[in-house]
């Protein structure tokens, strides 16, 4: 028997026995409770949601996607129903960065008292940089995540994260300004990510995110026209896991940058599942809608789970070790810890 | 707002396409006529958002059409199914703007919130004070007017058919009509025939496609007057007359 971290005691079967859980993970030298982020855009600046539960409980959560001016986004209906998923054209309502950092910000302090990461957009480099940079000396930040993959804006957001040297350009204006580590987040729209994740890492990326929606579209057979006012949406929910899944998968094997992994994560498994393709943190999105509650219940499930922490705490001894996956060692690695899960 | 699982004590078709369903669970989270729940279904992603017709201590009802998927499922639901709904959405009626007799405007599915909204106000108001103009298509797809006749409130009715009461809609009725001030839900055309005659300030109740119901995603934003937002599902669905930018 031995002692490992969290207060796990286990033997060679396994876990046996849990003392106190220890969910913890490091995000680009900020210790996170536990590797659960509710994804922007589904989670606002947390004021809908600390009415239902204390959010600090949360590893932390990034804020609405907010750019250099105010924008109230794409006509209604913005919403339409896929199996296992949604499609949403919001296009980025939000106030302006003006109004964020300074109402926002401020109202967010009383009721969350974690480091909140920074979700921002934008239509041209030179405003990825100007609301970074706006946003800057605010120790609420934690970490910036930059927006290459809106599908819901004309002109910008994607357009940014489908082209590498885009990609790399707007990475390297933010680097430029950036007072906390970078993320930037990844669209799935495109035939290659690792082209663009290495793009990302290549400017000077300290971290990415992926995947934003997958563009889809829905069509009314009564009215024969798109459900969604701007004909085209951004994809997800659980439909979208395996996808995701993949691609984080291999973003990981190819570039040495750690990944917040999200799309279609509704459960603890999911959570696990996507740490096990090569996620550091991971998170929740849609979900959020449905179930206001998910991010909470997804907590609650991995600090009690026994036999999920067993895996989770495998995932985590692997993160402390310096040495990197191989695709070779990840399927070993995946295959050892599975065989875990299962027992 | 509140997650409970409410049990379904029965679920039956009382006009047209038109279905009756009572739940019994806790609705203490539901304090105002207007306000709505939104309803998770096994097999679809997103909740349906359903307006309240009326409640009791642990009694709900709500009156919904068969438009869709979901609500097809929903005609299907057995009395003992349990549902997961989250209760008390969205801001609902302000009973205090009503002056001293005021009307009640409701257009075929936008009729349920209208009877929980006058049982409210014949607590306050005298019934005979209180005039109600009930819309329908045809005769065929009446609901509840014997229920709006028990309250005992003046009860007026328009059928685009002419199969019962006013022929035309409710704006045949509306029109004649004296009031201090209006509350309204329907469909978007009613919406704008009231808007062009009514005469007195009133209160809206909107629809819209939702993603979350309780103003997370910005899926319902609408453009105010003044050049603000507001979220139906948050701020709404109810919103005075002055405030609402017609397009």
């Amino acid at each position: 028997m031995e002692i490992v971290k969290g207060g796990m005691v286990c033997g060679p079967e396994g876990c046996v026995l849990k003392t106190e859980p220890d969910t913890s993970v490091d995000l680009l030298g900020i210790e996170l409770d536990n590797p659960v982020i509710p994804a922007s855009g589904t989670f606002g600046f947390g004021k809908e949601f600390k009415d239902l539960y204390d959010i600090n409980i949360l590893g932390t959560f990034s804020f609405k996607g907010t750019t250099l001016e105010p924008r109230f986004g794409n006509p209604t209906p913005r919403i339409a129903e896929t199996p296992n998923g949604m499609i949403n054209a919001v296009g980025l309502q939000n106030p302006g960065v003006i109004a964020v950092r300074d109402r926002e910000l401020p109202e967010m302090k009383e009721f969350f008292h974690k480091p909140v990461m920074a979700n921002v957009s934008g239509f041209a480099v030179d405003e990825y940089q100007k609301t970074v940079e706006l946003l800057c000396g605010q120790d609420q930040i934690g970490w910036f995540e930059v927006n290459i993959s809106c599908p819901n804006v004309h002109g910008g957001g994607m357009a940014f994260g489908t082209d590498p040297a885009m990609a790399q350009k707007v990475t390297e204006a933010v680097k430029k300004v950036a007072d906390k580590p970078v993320i930037m987040k990844l669209s799935p729209n495109v035939t290659d990510i690792t082209e663009i994740a290495k793009a990302c890492e290549a400017g000077g990326a300290d971290g990415l995110s992926l995947i934003n929606t997958l563009l889809g579209m829905r069509i009314d057979l009564k009215t024969k026209k798109p459900v969604i006012a701007n004909t085209m949406g951004g994809f997800s929910g659980s439909a979208i896991l395996p996808v995701a899944l993949r691609m984080v998968y291999q973003v990981y094997n190819t570039v040495n940058l750690p990944i917040i992994g999200m799309g279609g994560v509704s459960s603890a498994k999911d959570v696990i599942e996507m740490m096990l393709a090569g996620a550091t943190a991971v998170g929740v999105g849609a979900a959020n809608l449905t179930d206001p509650f998910a991010s909470k219940k997804i907590i609650g499930f991995m600090a009690t789970g026994r036999q999920n922490m067993c895996v989770f705490q495998a995932l985590l001894d692997r993160s402390d070790s310096s040495e990197r996956f191989t695709e070779s060692s990840a399927v070993r690695a995946t295959g050892s810890v599975s065989l875990r899960w299962a027992s | 707002m509140k997650e409970e699982i409410f049990k379904i004590n029965s679920n039956v078709l009382i006009a047209e396409n038109t279905y009756e369903m009572e739940l019994l669970g806790d609705t203490s989270e539901i304090v105002r006529p207007g306000q709505f729940v939104n309803i998770k279904l096994d097999g679809f992603f997103l909740r349906r958002p359903i307006s309240v017709c009326d409640t009791e201590e642990g009694r709900m009802t709500l009156i919904y059409k068969a438009v869709g998927e979901g609500t097809e499922l929903m005609t299907k639901l057995a009395p003992g199914t349990r549902l997961n709904i989250l209760t008390g959405l969205g801001n609902g009626f302000d009973l205090s703007l009503s002056g001293d007799h005021p009307v009640l405007i409701g257009g075929g599915a936008g009729i349920p919130p209208m009877y929980s909204l006058c049982k409210a106000l014949i607590s306050v108001l005298s019934p005979e004070n209180i005039k109600v103009v009930l819309g329908f298509n045809t005769e065929e797809e009446i609901f509840y007017l014997r229920e709006f006749q028990d309250l005992g409130v003046d009860v007026r009715v328009a059928t685009a058919d002419g199969s019962y009461g006013t022929k035309g809609f409710v704006t045949d009725v509306l029109k004649d009509l004296d009031y201090t001030f209006f509350y309204t839900c329907g469909p978007m055309p009613m919406f704008r025939a009231i808007e062009a005659i009514a005469k007195t300030s009133g209160q809206y109740s909107f629809e819209e496609r939702m993603g979350c119901g309780f103003g997370a995603c910005m899926g319902c934003s609408m453009m105010m007057a003044d050049g603000s937002y507001k979220r139906v599902c948050k701020e709404g669905p109810v919103f005075r007359r002055e405030e609402i930018l017609w397009k």
